[in-house]
Formats: structure tokens, sequence, C-alpha cells
């Protein structure tokens, strides 16, 4: 059509269209109770495991549970938006809404809402559960560990988003977990310092945002007030969310071939 | 006295010039020339993969690799102030299976007609769209769980919740048994005739054509008639519009046979 008159899509955020979707998101995950139960309860079941798999060493089991407090959510999220994103395309659904005045942004903000509410509920549980009854040592504000779960709650929502536009079923989707979440998972000073790891790995460690996510907690971990260490970590985990929201709003195409 | 002029015919709800689509490394649609009247039912029939769907893609704006004109309610096709006022309605009932028939419209209302003022508006909206589809005694029942037909109607329903100008209906009577087809014809005329509403309808099954005010009848990515059931008849002297639609086919083919001929000839 002619190009001088094509016209721009709307990129404001309407509020209201991205509640309608929020909700629409969370009355779709009610009518699936298996699938919260199972977001909810086996991020806390693997912190009780880990608690006791570490019953002699209790400074162990403070380090490795502040990171997996981040990194749980990010996994969750990242698993839960993906799916249902690919879901979104595969149903018509997405190209139905594309070709109704509903933003991308609308759309994204709409699942972001619905998924942060419900990662704000996991965190608060497996938070909860490991500061109080599991005696998980940190010195820090409890807030601000349920701040960075939020923030990687975010990052995983981004990430599921952005790969859902790369797999063409479900079996792809899953599978992009090993592939993304892994190698992150392996780089990010869970399992030894990132100080102490080749120069080449510790590189490319530096630009994987998870490695953010837990050096942000690590931070929590020994200091009672935030540093300026921990805001910047915090930062960046948060910039690369938005960055990621960004490009993943790109894969939406109100026209496909 | 009145020296007024009369009236000039209502401007076309879809005009398309020159239309070409191309998918992959084929062209789909080849330099289509049409108008669809507004207020009427145009059917849009021919063999399945002639490109009925990629040109009711190409008139909800959700079709990429577009050339040409197509004006759709006076706009190009695709642009944002259409998308309230055009409906379309995909081959695949696109709903959400885990939602309720009510839920899903619930959504699609609050999207078309957002925020806390519009609650009651859309809340009659809702319930006439379901009523408009024969779903009320499925409203709170899981889409997921509705047979095949009964799914397509939720599909629809979305479609006729803004009381959109124009629908782009894709094989919307696809796998219904014939009490519904007839009642769903019956509100398709419905619609042209209360609300003014024009209707693109694609079909490959032949005696809906009779139904219709229009016909485009599609072959390979090109338009081969662009008339009323009734003069198409008249025109290639046959009974029924299949018959019709048989003997332009074969017309059309013996024409291509010969122009190949030639062209083997002259070379």
């Amino acid at each position: 059509m002619n190009p001088t008159t094509a016209p721009r899509p709307a990129a404001a955020l309407s509020p209201a269209r991205a509640l309608a979707t929020a909700t629409r998101v969370l009355r779709q995950l009610r009518h699936d109770p298996r699938t919260i139960a199972l977001m909810i309860a086996v991020p806390c079941l693997m912190l009780v495991i880990l608690r006791y798999v570490f019953d002699s060493g209790p400074h162990t089991f403070d380090t490795l549970g502040a990171s997996l407090l981040g990194i749980f959510p990010l996994i969750t999220m990242f698993l839960v938006t993906s799916i249902a994103t690919l879901r979104e395309r595969t149903s018509g659904t997405l190209e139905r809404l594309l070709a109704l005045p509903l933003g991308k942004a609308d759309l994204i903000a709409g699942y972001a809402l619905a998924f942060g509410a419900f990662a704000v509920l996991q965190s608060v549980l497996a938070t909860g559960l490991s500061v109080w009854l599991l005696g998980l040592d940190v010195m820090g504000s409890p807030w601000l560990l349920l701040l960075v779960a939020l923030l990687d709650a975010l990052l995983g929502t981004a990430l599921g988003l952005f790969v859902s536009a790369f797999a063409a079923s479900e079996f792809q989707a899953v599978q992009f977990m090993p592939a993304v979440i892994f190698p992150q998972l392996l780089l990010c000073g869970l399992f030894t310092p990132r100080s102490t790891m080749h120069p080449v790995l510790r590189a490319l460690s530096d630009v994987l945002p998870m490695s953010y996510a837990v050096d942000a907690m690590t931070q929590l971990l020994h200091h009672r007030d935030p540093t300026a260490a921990f805001a910047r970590d915090a930062l960046i985990v948060t910039g690369c969310a938005l960055l990621v929201l960004t490009l993943g709003a790109a894969t939406l195409r109100r026209r496909t071939p | 006295m009145n020296y007024a002029s009369p009236a000039p015919p209502p401007p076309a709800a879809i005009h398309a010039d020159h239309l070409t689509v191309v998918r992959g490394p084929r062209s789909v649609l080849h330099d289509l020339s049409f108008t669809v009247p507004p207020g009427r039912i145009t059917g849009l029939l021919g063999p399945s993969g002639c490109g009925k769907s990629t040109l009711m893609r190409a008139v909800a704006g959700t079709q990429a690799k577009v050339t040409g004109t197509l004006d759709v309610l006076g706009r190009p096709a695709g642009h944002p102030a259409l998308r309230t006022r055009v409906g379309y309605v995909t081959q695949a009932p696109s709903v959400y299976a885990d939602l309720t028939v009510r839920q899903n419209l619930a959504y699609f209302a609050a999207v078309l007609d957002p925020g806390r003022a519009a609650a009651d508006r859309r809340r009659a909206n809702i319930t006439r769209a379901i009523t408009d589809v024969d779903l009320t005694t499925h409203a709170d029942a899981p889409a997921g769980s509705l047979s095949g037909g009964q799914r397509s109607r939720v599909s629809l329903a979305v479609a006729l919740l803004g009381t959109p100008e124009l629908l782009v209906l894709d094989e919307p009577t696809v796998g219904l048994d014939p009490v519904l087809r007839r009642d769903l014809w019956q509100l398709f005329h419905d619609l042209a005739a209360t609300r003014g509403t024009t209707l693109l309808v694609s079909s490959h099954v032949m005696d809906e054509a009779e139904r219709c005010d229009r016909l485009l009848l599609m072959r390979e990515g090109a338009i081969l008639a662009d008339d009323t059931p009734e003069a198409l008849r008249t025109r290639t002297g046959t009974e029924t519009v299949e018959a019709a639609f048989l003997h332009l086919v074969d017309a059309a083919t013996t024409a291509a046979r010969t122009e190949a001929n030639v062209k083997e000839r002259t070379r």
C-alpha cells in the first residue's frame, strides 16, 4: 500500500487494556490449578531439600539459598511466559488481538503484570520460608530480597516472550529452557565465584543477565544496607529485562507472511 | 423545486486495484481489481488453496507483503482506525480454550471498548453477541469443552462484539449442521438488513453462494467472475452457481492451454 499514508501503530500504553489482559491471563491460570500449585510449591520444596542437603554446613545454604531465591522466579516465569505466548501465537488469538485496537505494549504489560503478581506471591512464600523457617541468614532487608526476585521474574518474562518467537512448537519452547537458562545457571556464580572461572567464561558471565541477579543477592547476603554494587546490579537486571522486552515486542507482528 | 443531482452511489466498502500478495517465493494473489458494495453480503468462492484466506487476511490488515491499492471503508487496509470497524474471523476458531465463552467475550470486549465507564455497554454487547450465535445455554462452559462448530461460533461472537461495519468471515459455516448453517445465514442477512453491515464471507460450498447478494469467484489467485448469482447463471446459461463456476473454470483452463500452445508454436 501507499507508504506515505501507511499508518504507524500507536505505541502508547492503555492501562485499561493492559489490566484487562492481566485479568484474562490470571483467569486462564485460575482454570489450571495444577500449574499454580507447581509454580508455588516446587521452589519451596527445592529450598527445603537444599537446606537439609547442606545440613552440616548452614553457611553453604545461605549462599546458595539466597542466589536461588533470585533464580527460581526467573526460571518459572521464563517457562510460563514462553509457553503462554507460544500458545497465543499458534492458537490465532495473537493475530486476532493485533487486528483489534490492542497495543503491543498493552499485551506485554498485561503479561508482565499478571506473571509479576504471581512472582510476588511465589517470592513471598519462598523468601518467608527460607528466612523464618529454614534459618537463611541474610544481612540485608527481606524487602530488597523480594525486589530482586521481582526483577528476576520480569527478566524471565522478557526472555520467555522473546524466545517464544523462535519456537514453532511447545517441544521447542521447552528446549529453550536448557539452551537459554542452563548456561547462565552454570556461569552466574552459583557454583563457584565468577572471579575464579576461566577468563573466557568469566567474560561470558559478565554479559549474561543472571550473573547480576545472583550478584545482587550476594550483596544482600553480606551487607546490612544496600550498597552501590547492589544498586548497579539491580539496575543492570532491570535494564536487561527492558531491553529484552523491547526485542520481544518487535517479534509481535501485526502483519505476518 | 429540486436541482440536486441524484445521490452519488455509496462508496465501496472494499476497493482493490492491482492488488498483489506475495507469500514466500510465489505470488498468491495476482493483480486483483474488484469492489465490494456496502451493506451487502459478498461471497468469496473458490477451491481450497485459491487464495481466499490470503485475500481476507489482506482486507483484515494482517497479511504482509501486500502491494497495489486495497482500501477498506475508505482507508488503506490495516489502518489503526479500522481496528474497531472491521470484524475478522479466521478459519480456525481463535479463542482461549481455557476460558469460558463469557470470559472470552469479556476480554475481547474490554480490548475493543475499555474502561470502567463502558462496563454496562460491554455487558449488553456480550449478551447480545452470545444470543446472536445461539450459545446462551453454553455461556459459562469453557470454550475448550465445546464442539468444533460451537467453538467457531464463539469466534464469530467475538467479531460481532463491537458492531463492526465490515465483517470478514473465513469459512464461518464449516462443520456446522444444516439447521445451524441456515440460522447463521439468517443472522448474516439480518446484520446486513438491520445494521447495514457489509459482509465478506468465504466458502467452498457452492450452495451457500446462492444466499449471497454478490459473488467473487476465485481460482489460482485470480478473480474469475464478479457478479450477482443470477447474472452468473444467466451469463453462463446454467442452472446453479456451481455449474456456472465449473463452466468458467473450464473456459479459463481452455484459454490458458490455448495460450500456452500459441506460445509453443510461435517459439
